[in-house]
């Protein structure tokens, strides 16, 4: 288990994690202290990833160049 | 009078300047062949900064000069390369500066697929050389990138299909990158935008993408030669942000494949590489949370189980002091008569230590110690004075008995002595040897008495055959001479006599039975 704290967590590193925790919890082979303490980062894991997955907005945009081919900024995309 | 001959010779013909006759061989030469298409191999290319292209055509026979003006260069097709087999379209015209003609050309088209995909091999044998292909530069895919890099012509079917894709899957941010797809300028687009995504820091004004696809639909091998191009393989190779190639249908490969770290059939299918399906994810957590949820609570309540069961295992509380408790009473009950008793018993010994505690048995004693201590001291100086007297007599007689003669007499004692023992030595040696001798005879004797000579002198004989003691009939019949020994002597006896008159006894013997 790494240390890192949860909220710097990307979703990627949150499930993984908490899938390996739930595991282990499920094993029962941790003390209760341990246990307790596992079911609490559990939680945060799992609304850690449920805020990355709420964050499902579709935003799209086309990039503006400068005469060299630099990218300037953007704009609005229709497609 | 010749040269008046020669312009009279030549006085019909009419007379041009250099630019007349130039201006001529032009418009002929443009009218004559002003749409052309002509095929040869490209030999050099040169690339001035002014953006036109020159080159050579060329068949083995012959060299056309070619050029591609600026503005027509950037549309043509196929990049003019050395050694490239083209099939070039365009017009005649002449350069009357130089005395020159040359074919300004408007599109090359490679010569057959044959010839390009041949020219495509050896590039791409060239970069795989170079590892740019290597499975080892391939960077993992970003499980859910934040947002989304796409590099890709923005009108068209292929950027629709992507976002439509993504937005089933999994809503992100995407940032459009827009380049030509085809013709000229795609490869340097395309490699311009690559370079350009990964220019971007993180978190400036554009966000920067976690991920690139690189997307174009199907279309001919020559619609498709700019992903081939060294500079789109190379900087798609070079890309530090993870990239996804997805150009053309499924069965169309162009380099920028090799180079991708991950290569897609089809756009749709970049987008499904890119993002997870959110719906099943969300299934995924809520699983999770369910599970998290049971085994946190069963670590809870098992325990709390468990601590029931022990403590039902556990011996009351009463049973377990009821013992200690009465030893505590009755120490309890104990502890008052003791007490007394015991104060009792030291006021007793106390009264009988206070009797004898007096002056006058303490004088006494003191009396008693200091006549002792008189007494030692003079028995002390008597000591010293015999000690003094004692060792004074043992030196004086210790000196009178250091004297030489006594040195001698301890030498002499050892010289007799060594004489002594060298007499016995000598009596005893030669008496051993006597003795030595006596036994040598004793034991010849004894041998002579366990020998067979003594034997023969009680009657027996030794009979030899040579040098063979023959001990049976069957030897002795055999022998042709028999030696027969006494204790006397020796004498020989002729073996067939004697045989013989054994043989005429042996009947006699056989009659008797």
């Amino acid at each position: 288990m790494t240390d890192k704290p949860v909220e710097e967590m990307s979703f990627e590193e949150a499930i993984k994690e908490l899938e390996s925790l739930v595991g282990r919890l499920e094993h029962g082979e941790v003390a209760l202290d341990e246990s307790i303490r596992l079911y609490e980062r559990g939680a945060a894991l799992k609304k850690r990833c449920e805020a990355k997955l709420k964050e499902a907005e579709e935003k799209v945009a086309q990039i503006t160049m400068n005469e060299s081919g630099q990218a300037t900024g953007t704009k609005p995309f229709d497609a | 009078m010749d040269l008046l001959e020669d312009t009279g010779t030549g006085g019909n013909a009419p007379e041009f300047s250099v630019s007349e006759i130039s201006g001529a061989v032009k418009g002929t030469i443009e009218r004559s062949f002003g749409f052309i298409r002509v095929r040869g191999e490209i030999g050099r290319v040169s690339r001035p900064s002014s953006g036109h292209i020159y080159f050579d055509l060329k068949d083995d026979r012959a060299v056309l000069a070619a050029v591609s003006w600026k503005g027509q260069a950037t549309k043509l097709q196929v990049r003019p390369e050395e050694g490239m087999e083209v099939i070039a379209t365009g017009k005649l015209t002449t350069f009357p500066g130089q005395s020159k003609y040359q074919m300004i050309v408007e599109d090359i088209a490679p010569a057959g697929a044959g010839a390009l995909m041949a020219m495509l091999e050896k590039r791409k044998a060239a970069l795989a050389a170079e590892g740019l292909f290597d499975s080892a530069r391939k960077r993992p895919l970003p499980y859910l990138p934040g947002v989304i890099g796409v590099v890709t012509s923005p009108s068209g079917a292929v950027i629709r299909d992507i976002l439509h894709r993504l937005r089933d899957r999994f809503p992100r941010q995407v940032l459009v990158w827009p380049v030509a797809v085809q013709g000229e300028a795609c490869a340097s687009q395309v490699a311009n935008a690559i370079r350009g995504f990964n220019a971007l820091e993180p978190g400036g004004a554009i966000p920067r993408p976690d991920l690139i696809i690189v997307a174009r639909g199907g279309g001919s091998i020559e619609d498709l030669w700019g992903f081939n191009e060294e500079i789109v393989v190379r900087a798609a190779a070079g890309s530090r942000i993870p990239l996804i190639s997805a150009v053309g249908h499924e069965t169309d490969t162009t380099l920028i494949d090799y180079a991708a770290d991950r290569r897609a059939p089809t756009p749709t299918a970049a987008a499904e590489l890119a993002v997870p399906v959110r719906l099943e994810l969300i299934a995924q957590i809520q699983n999770f949370g369910a599970r998290l949820s049971r085994a946190g609570t069963a670590a809870v309540t098992l325990r709390g189980q468990r601590l029931r069961d022990l403590a039902r295992a556990l011996p009351s509380a009463d049973s377990l002091l009821s013992g200690p408790a009465q030893r505590l009473d009755s120490a309890w009950l104990r502890l008052g008569s003791a007490l007394k008793g015991r104060t009792g018993d030291a006021r007793v010994r106390l009264a009988q230590a206070g009797g004898a505690m007096q002056p006058r048995v303490l004088r006494q004693g003191l009396e008693e110690r200091a006549r002792r201590v008189g007494l030692a001291g003079e028995a002390m100086a008597r000591g010293e004075a015999r000690l003094l007297r004692d060792r004074g007599r043992d030196l004086r007689e210790a000196t009178a008995r250091l004297a030489p003669r006594r040195l001698v007499e301890r030498l002499d004692r050892p010289r007799d002595h060594l004489a002594a023992l060298d007499a016995r030595l000598r009596a005893v040696a030669k008496a051993g040897v006597t003795a030595e001798a006596r036994r040598v005879a004793a034991v010849g004797r004894m041998l002579e008495g366990l020998g067979y000579e003594r034997t023969l002198q009680r009657g027996y004989a030794v009979v030899r055959a040579g040098d063979a003691v023959v001990t049976t009939v069957a030897a002795a019949e055999k022998a042709a001479m028999l030696e027969i020994q006494f204790a006397d002597g020796r004498m020989n006896v002729g073996g067939k006599a004697i045989k013989k008159a054994g043989k005429s006894d042996e009947p006699e013997q056989g009659n008797l039975f």
